[in-house]
């Protein structure tokens, strides 16, 4: 893989243990409150400094580090099932059924993602899981699109129709024969889909929309500090750069994947 | 298209648990309860609603916001203008700055400014709009005092000149959602147009580098970059939301912010359906472009 990739994968490790093994070894609970030392600067006891409300700014960010990126995978998970029966089937089965969901997945595409989360987020209500499901049905559509492309491109290749003579069923042909050769591209839409999960979580975090205070998130955490960018500037950077470091490192992650998978984009 | 957004909100709305019906407080009896469902006419089937909602819909009626009993309409008219200034400046500045630094790149491939540029690109990709729009105002506002961090204009002054600077800031985050996808694709489009036959005649023949680029390849990368650009007016609008809520500006975006907390089913609604009628009239707006830039488009 090229070197940006590599490089992509070694930060996201990083944050990975990070993410796992930080909030044992920084001990102070994220949740924990001391109004009398809040927005302080950076010290020993808080190399990060504190919130309005005195909490830790380091522990914070090392379990919002969890919420994020639990949230992302979770729900680039969701779009890729999603993605994946909309395309198979529209691809295998053609004929109106084809029609009517690539019509469908079009539709989607052109309705400005947003006001449509907050549509779904008004009846719903707010919450972990809803916020997960609301990612994976908005970003699904692209997954579609690639199994859609790969399932027509593989359905009548030889080794399909052999198969087929011998009598292998729809389903099975499908699943052991076709959707394999979609590996590759899958693998770069869930790299590429988990940097806009985490984007799409953020943003709602940020507006009120997402994951619920106390509990941290990186989106979150930006809530609160835009009302302190005058006291307290540092707070609206941290949570701010380590969101961009992450959608960087799976963006780069995902064009070189792309590029290592597909031999035809090696220039 | 509108009519699939429409029908699409409408429906999950309505057929959701905790949709409209729940909306009523817990303090209500049964029998209020039973008045109100029949005065807003939840007891009949959602298809006939949906129907008659359309029905209304077309003639511009969009049915009455629940918070402030004012016509969905006239709210959404209200902000209309403001959004459509903010995402038409953003639009603008992605073109305006977003072909001519693709061309560079593609015209001195592999040098120091592409791969700086691409970088700054990938960054953008990367940058959550809202976060940027809080480092703006960091930056001009609250450090340098140049420009102002929120709202449309000042109390004390409505000139052109006041609005155009509150216009700044969020205009230059909201651009950043599709800026860097405009660079990749001028910059990909380009770099094989630069590798066709015609444009090597013309280079051979002995036109200036500069002609070459302007007459014979830009035209011709500009075509897939169009429609791109069209692809990217619905996530342009959708950064609405977002960039409204951090500069305080009065748009449709933070409307349907305050609907969604404020759990206003009609204008909600309405305002995605306004929004994606607004996507459909900016993708027609790029098949027009097409055809002035694709000749070739006209004659069929």
């Amino acid at each position: 893989m090229s070197r940006p990739g590599l490089a992509a994968l070694a930060v996201l490790a990083l944050i990975a243990v990070l993410a796992m093994v930080g909030p044992a070894l920084w001990t102070i609970a994220p949740e924990a409150t001391d109004p009398v030392h809040g927005l302080a600067g950076a010290s020993a006891a808080h190399p990060l400094g504190t919130d309005e409300l005195g909490r830790d700014v380091l522990s914070r960010l090392l379990w919002g580090s969890r919420v994020t990126l639990l949230v992302g995978v979770a729900a680039m998970i969701a779009a890729l099932l999603i993605g994946l029966a909309v395309g198979a089937v529209a691809g295998f089965k053609g004929g109106w059924v084809d029609a009517v969901l690539m019509r469908f997945t079009d539709g989607m595409l052109a309705i400005p993602a947003f006001f449509f989360i907050l549509v779904v987020i008004t009846v719903l209500g707010t919450g972990v899981g809803t916020l997960v499901l609301v990612i994976g049905a908005l970003s699904w559509m692209p997954v579609a699109r690639v199994v859609y492309g790969e399932t027509l491109r593989w359905k009548e290749a030889e080794f399909v129709l052999a198969a087929r003579s011998l009598g292998v069923p729809g389903g099975r042909l499908l699943a052991r024969h076709i959707l394999p050769q979609a590996i590759p591209s899958l693998v770069v839409s869930a790299t590429l889909g988990v940097a806009f999960a985490i984007l799409t979580e953020s943003a709602l975090s940020y507006l009120g929309l997402g994951v619920q205070p106390p509990l941290p998130s990186w989106g979150n955490m930006l809530q609160r500090a835009q009302q302190y960018v005058f006291t307290a500037p540092v707070l609206a950077i941290y949570p701010g750069v380590a969101i961009t470091v992450v959608v960087l490192a799976f963006n780069f992650l995902g064009d070189g994947l792309r590029d290592a998978l597909d031999p035809r984009r090696r220039r | 298209m509108v009519v699939f957004a429409s029908a699409l909100t409408f429906f999950f709305v309505n057929l959701a648990p905790g949709g409209p019906a729940s909306i009523m407080r817990f303090d209500v009896t049964a029998e209020q309860r039973d008045v109100l469902i029949r005065a807003m006419g939840l007891d009949r089937p959602v298809p006939q609603r949906y129907a008659e909602w359309l029905a209304a819909a077309v003639h511009g009626d969009l049915g009455t916001s629940l918070l402030t009993n004012e016509p969905v309409s006239a709210r959404i008219a209200d902000r209309l203008p403001n959004t459509l200034t903010l995402a038409g400046s953003a639009l603008l500045i992605s073109i305006l700055l977003g072909i001519p630094i693709g061309l560079v790149q593609a015209v001195r491939r592999g040098s120091p400014i592409d791969h700086v540029l691409s970088l700054a690109s990938a960054i953008g990709l990367a940058v959550p709009v809202f976060w940027l729009g809080i480092v703006l105002i960091l930056v001009f506002a609250v450090s340098l005092h140049v420009l102002p961090s929120a709202g449309v204009t000042s109390v004390s002054s409505d000139t052109l000149w006041d609005r155009v600077t509150h216009l700044v800031l969020p205009a230059v985050a909201l651009a950043t959602t599709i800026l860097p996808t405009v660079v990749r694709f001028t910059r990909s489009s380009t770099v094989e147009v630069l590798h066709e036959d015609y444009v090597r005649t013309a280079a051979s023949k002995g036109l200036a580098p500069g002609v070459v680029i302007r007459r014979h390849a830009l035209r011709n990368a500009l075509i897939p970059v169009t429609s791109a650009v069209g692809a990217l007016v619905p996530r342009l609008l959708g950064g609405t939301v977002v960039t409204e809520a951090v500069f305080g500006w009065p748009g449709m975006g933070r409307l349907a912010l305050e609907a969604a907390q404020g759990r206003d089913y009609p204008l909600v609604t309405g305002l995605t359906v306004v929004i994606a009628a607004i996507a459909v009239g900016a993708s027609i707006v790029v098949d027009l472009a097409y055809t002035w830039i694709d000749p070739r488009v006209r004659l069929q």
